[in-house]
């Protein structure tokens, strides 16, 4: 529509700052950007020059990417007043590109949760049920996408933290490879797995914003240097002779019947269009959520010392000495969830208890990825679901026992550990909220799992669905 | 009892390089608080380290200088703790594989060589300073330092005393600035070490329990703290009690050392791989590199002194035993073909006034240009040695050139034999009975003539010109 000028972008920014205020409860933004977005939208409508995809397109930024003279939180009290003299990379290419950033989005509190429970700016609402999580820790930013107040949002992803949510709130969500996406800017949660990515209505908007958001970057050792394919250039291939494994650990029989039902629709539709389904085994993969966190919370413990109270962030007041101003900084600033997996890092990083933690969290995580390569010797592709469960109402899980929780990550998890793609796409409603189909990719493969996805769309009318916004 | 010493240094060397181990931000010393610092040294969230390949470069040559095995793949780990001046809660070094592992020092001991055997030397990064005594009721940060890259080498445990150990940092400092991989200059605390001490009865062989003097910056300062340290702990050992193994800090006022405070040092560091950072690998063309660029240690500039500028041995030893003297040589020997006048000056005058001041000759006013002016000055006969002297003094002192302090105090020596001639005859006239007295035999009286000639010239005639004349004069 932009590129036909039936709107102008000012419009469409107007338009989304308005959509914004109407649904405000929903509490999907944690800041907004309206001066500085409004003024860019019109200087695009200003300017001659031809339109990329993406000039014009109001973008809502998870509140973890740094930019330049925006707040950036992490949703989290600590950094609460903190203005980033910088802009992550991820975020630029996208400005770069001519995407408008309308807000920060709410999150779990450093990205750690999977519910949005965690923020420190209050739960976000599922746009498709009132009082029930989006999912998370990017659930401000599905549901913002969810709730069409925008059409793209950027999510970072650690354990399922794009996927999930993006099942939860109907929408689609892809997790890049490691290292596809630089990680400057990124406000670190667990470095050896986080991983941003888009979050949008369809796998061909996410293809379109995964083409701006790639690229090796100086800043970022640990970004791949590897040239960036043309991403929507290759989807729409058939997927006749397609070769998609089902993970033979993964025991489906214990799901909710219509999770299972929603995957055995799905896997009907592929091979109705030529994909053949395969049993591979991930020997190791039931070690995921162990692994997992033993080693997220260890590189978060480290991760985070560095909000101390002492050059920016929240302070204490009436402090007593620097060790008193570390304790009570931290104590003040950081929420429950965050200590406990501060508390777990610690601890598995301890002398005498590294060995039988951290180092073999490493070891097993090494067999993991090693499983993933084995199989995928005979599959292009995995498919799960991409949660157990669909979304669920606000504290019902995870308030007494925190494994709870935990566990909505486990068919998630183990690309993380193993440094794959993988995507999630609706796949239909299960008791009437949003379940999510999850396709995992080989080693920097995004093109076939987004091929992949875009064929299901172009077969099916899940992606389609809204919710109907009555209640907010 | 007799008692054995047993110390090990770990010395901690800032290396040279233009920008930060991990950013791009200078290394420069002494600049306004805060301002050698960008983001990255900030420790800002979301930040991270970038590998700055020059540090690699000069720990491997190191390396190379010493004989050790050189790790070309490196990985870094985080060492964890909270203090003010680490930004980022954790310190970016090498446990696990350090980039140099081994090979040897030759120290000067008693009268011969010792060769002590060097641990490892890993790659670290600095941390910032505080500041505890400028703003009342607070404690300032400066994030300068912070990210500077360090090579920390450490020894084995084969120091046997305190002398030993300075010859140790003294061959350590010559080494690391011949390299250039540092300017060792250790009141800026570019060289300093912490020394691992312990005592045992003479001819155990198992090792005493051992204290760490942290941080010590001088030579001087080395063999008081450690000294201090031996006299202690024979002391608690002789009274039956034990060493406690703890971290102490030398006072350089009160000449001791004494605990840090016990929160200091009771940490877990929970090291772990660094996970921001892959691994860093120096290619075999770049090691290449590193070996077709090696600089010339003290050995090869003695053998060239010797066969290239005529020098004695000893002359060339001495020269070539510090840096900063072997290069101002060898750029005032562009400036002058008298070599071995230039060798005297340098190790006799030039020498005993740096070594009042405690400075290298590079930190002092002097250059070489103008020392080989006065090197040509003295060489041309413009000037006598003595008032070379004299105006050497002023040189040191202001940094002007010989040439400006001869025109201006006018003490261009008196070579025209016809104007010494005149002088003579004065002398002669006005000194009879010791004219006299020196024919009637009393050769001992040559030297008052010169003395009085030297008296109405200022010093100014050339001695040379003077002894010939006055002997005629006098026959």
């Amino acid at each position: 529509m932009l590129d036909c000028k039936s709107i102008s972008s000012s419009e469409l920014i107007h338009e989304t700052f308005r959509l914004a205020k109407q649904y405000q409860d929903l509490n999907c933004f944690v800041t907004m950007n309206e001066d500085r977005g409004i003024k860019k939208a019109h200087s695009i409508d200003q300017a001659d020059s031809s339109h990329s995809q993406l000039s014009g397109i109001p973008m809502a930024q998870k509140d973890l990417f740094c930019t330049e003279g925006l707040r950036t939180t992490c949703s989290s009290k600590i950094l609460s007043n903190f203005i980033p003299p910088y802009t992550a990379t991820a975020v630029q290419k996208l400005e770069e590109a001519g995407s408008i950033i309308v807000g920060k989005t709410n999150m779990d509190e450093f990205a750690m949760g999977s519910s949005n429970e965690t923020s420190y700016f209050g739960n976000v609402h599922n746009p498709w049920r009132k009082g029930y999580v989006p999912g998370g820790s990017s659930g401000g930013s599905a549901a913002a996408v969810a709730a069409g107040i925008v059409s793209a949002a950027t999510g970072t992803d650690t354990g399922g933290s794009i996927r999930q949510p993006a099942a939860h709130c109907g929408i689609t969500g892809l997790k890049p490879t490691y290292g596809r996406v630089s990680r400057w800017g990124m406000i670190a949660f667990a470095s050896s797995l986080d991983q941003a990515g888009p979050l949008a209505r369809t796998a061909e908007d996410c293809a379109i914003l995964l083409n701006a958001m790639s690229g090796h970057d100086l800043k970022d050792t640990t970004s791949l240097d590897v040239e960036t394919p043309d991403f929507l250039a290759s989807i729409n291939q058939p997927v006749k002779g397609l070769k998609i494994g089902i993970i033979k650990e993964f025991d489906l029989g214990d799901l909710d019947s219509e999770v299972q039902a929603r995957f055995e629709e799905s896997k009907n539709l592929y091979e109705k269009l030529g994909a053949e389904f395969i049993e591979i085994s991930l020997p190791n993969i039931s070690a995921s959520v162990p692994t997992y966190y033993s080693i997220a919370p260890a590189e978060c413990s480290s991760n985070l010392s560095r909000f101390d109270g002492v050059r920016f962030g929240h302070r204490a007041d009436n402090t007593e000495d620097l060790n008193d101003l570390y304790i009570k900084s931290r104590s003040e600033g950081f929420g429950e969830e965050v200590k406990r997996r501060i508390l777990i890092g610690t601890y598995a990083l301890s002398a005498g208890y590294y060995d039988a933690y951290y180092k073999k969290a490493q070891q097993v995580r090494r067999l993991i990825k090693n499983d993933f390569e084995e199989a995928f010797n005979s599959v292009d592709l995995m498919m799960t679901p991409t949660s157990p469960n669909t979304a669920f109402a606000f504290g019902s899980k995870g308030a007494q026992n925190p494994i709870e929780l935990y566990l909505e990550d486990l068919f998630t998890i183990s690309s993380n550990l193993a440094g794959l793609p993988a995507i999630s796409i609706p796949h239909g409603m299960v008791h009437s909220l949003p379940s999510g189909l999850q396709l995992i990719g080989n080693f920097l493969q995004e093109d076939k799992i987004l091929n992949a996805a875009h064929i299901f769309q172009q077969n099916s009318e899940f992606h389609l669905a809204k919710p109907s916004m009555e209640d907010f | 009892m007799t008692w054995e010493t047993v110390i090990g240094l770990e010395t901690h060397v800032q290396l040279s390089t233009k920008t930060k181990l991990f950013s791009r931000a200078s290394t420069t010393f002494g600049k306004s608080p805060n301002t050698n610092v960008n983001l990255i040294d900030c420790g800002l969230p979301g930040v991270l380290p970038s590998v700055n390949k020059e540090a690699f470069y000069k720990a491997i040559r190191f390396g190379m200088a010493v004989g050790a095995q050189i790790n070309q793949t490196s990985i870094f780990d985080r060492k964890n703790y909270f203090y003010a001046d680490l930004p980022k809660g954790y310190q970016i070094t090498q446990m696990d594989l350090p980039i140099v592992l081994g090979g040897t020092i030759d120290i000067e001991a008693g009268d011969g060589i010792k060769t002590v055997n060097i641990t490892r030397a890993h790659l670290e990064e600095d941390a910032g300073k505080s500041i505890h005594d400028e703003f009342d009721g607070y404690s300032a940060i400066d994030l300068n330092r912070a990210g500077t890259p360090l090579l920390e080498i450490v020894s084995e445990p084969e120091i046997s005393n305190a002398k030993e150990a300075v010859a140790y940092m003294k061959a350590m400092h010559q080494l690391v600035t011949y390299l250039d991989v540092s300017d060792g200059n250790m009141s800026e605390g570019s060289l300093r070490c912490d020394a691992n001490v312990s005592i045992r009865k003479k001819g155990d062989l198992e090792l005493g329990t051992r204290t760490e003097i942290k941080n010590i910056n001088s030579f001087k300062f080395i063999e008081k703290a450690i000294n201090y340290e031996i006299k202690r702990q024979i002391k608690v050992l002789e009274n039956g009690d034990t060493v406690t193994q703890e971290t102490r800090l030398y006072d350089s006022s009160k000449d001791e050392t004494r605990p840090m405070r016990s929160k200091e040092f009771a940490n877990d560091y929970r090291y772990f791989p660094e996970p921001d950072l892959l691994p860093v690998v120096i290619s075999d063309a770049e090691m290449q590199e590193i070996k077709d660029n090696f600089p010339e240690l003290p050995k090869g500039k003695e053998a060239r002194y010797k066969e290239d500028f005529g020098l004695s041995s000893y002359d060339a030893q001495i020269i070539a035993a510090s840096k900063s003297m072997a290069d101002f040589f060898e750029a005032s020997a562009e400036n002058t073909k008298n070599f071995s006048l230039l060798a005297n000056w340098l190790i006799g005058e030039i020498s005993a006034f740096l070594n009042k001041d405690i400075i290298e000759i590079h930190e002092s006013k002097l250059s070489p240009e103008n020392i080989a002016m006065l090197i040509n000055r003295i060489d041309d006969q413009t000037i006598s040695g003595k008032i070379g002297k004299s105006i050497f003094e002023e040189m040191y002192k202001s940094g002007s050139s010989p040439d400006e302090i001869i025109k201006s105090q006018g003490l261009e020596q008196i070579s025209d034999d016809g104007a010494i001639e005149e002088i003579i005859n004065t002398v002669i006239q006005e000194n009879p009975s010791q004219v006299e007295a020196y024919l009637g035999g009393k050769d001992k009286l040559f030297g008052f003539f010169v003395g009085q000639v030297m008296k109405l010239t200022q010093g100014k005639a050339n001695p040379q010109s003077v002894n010939t004349i006055l002997k005629e004069k006098l026959k």
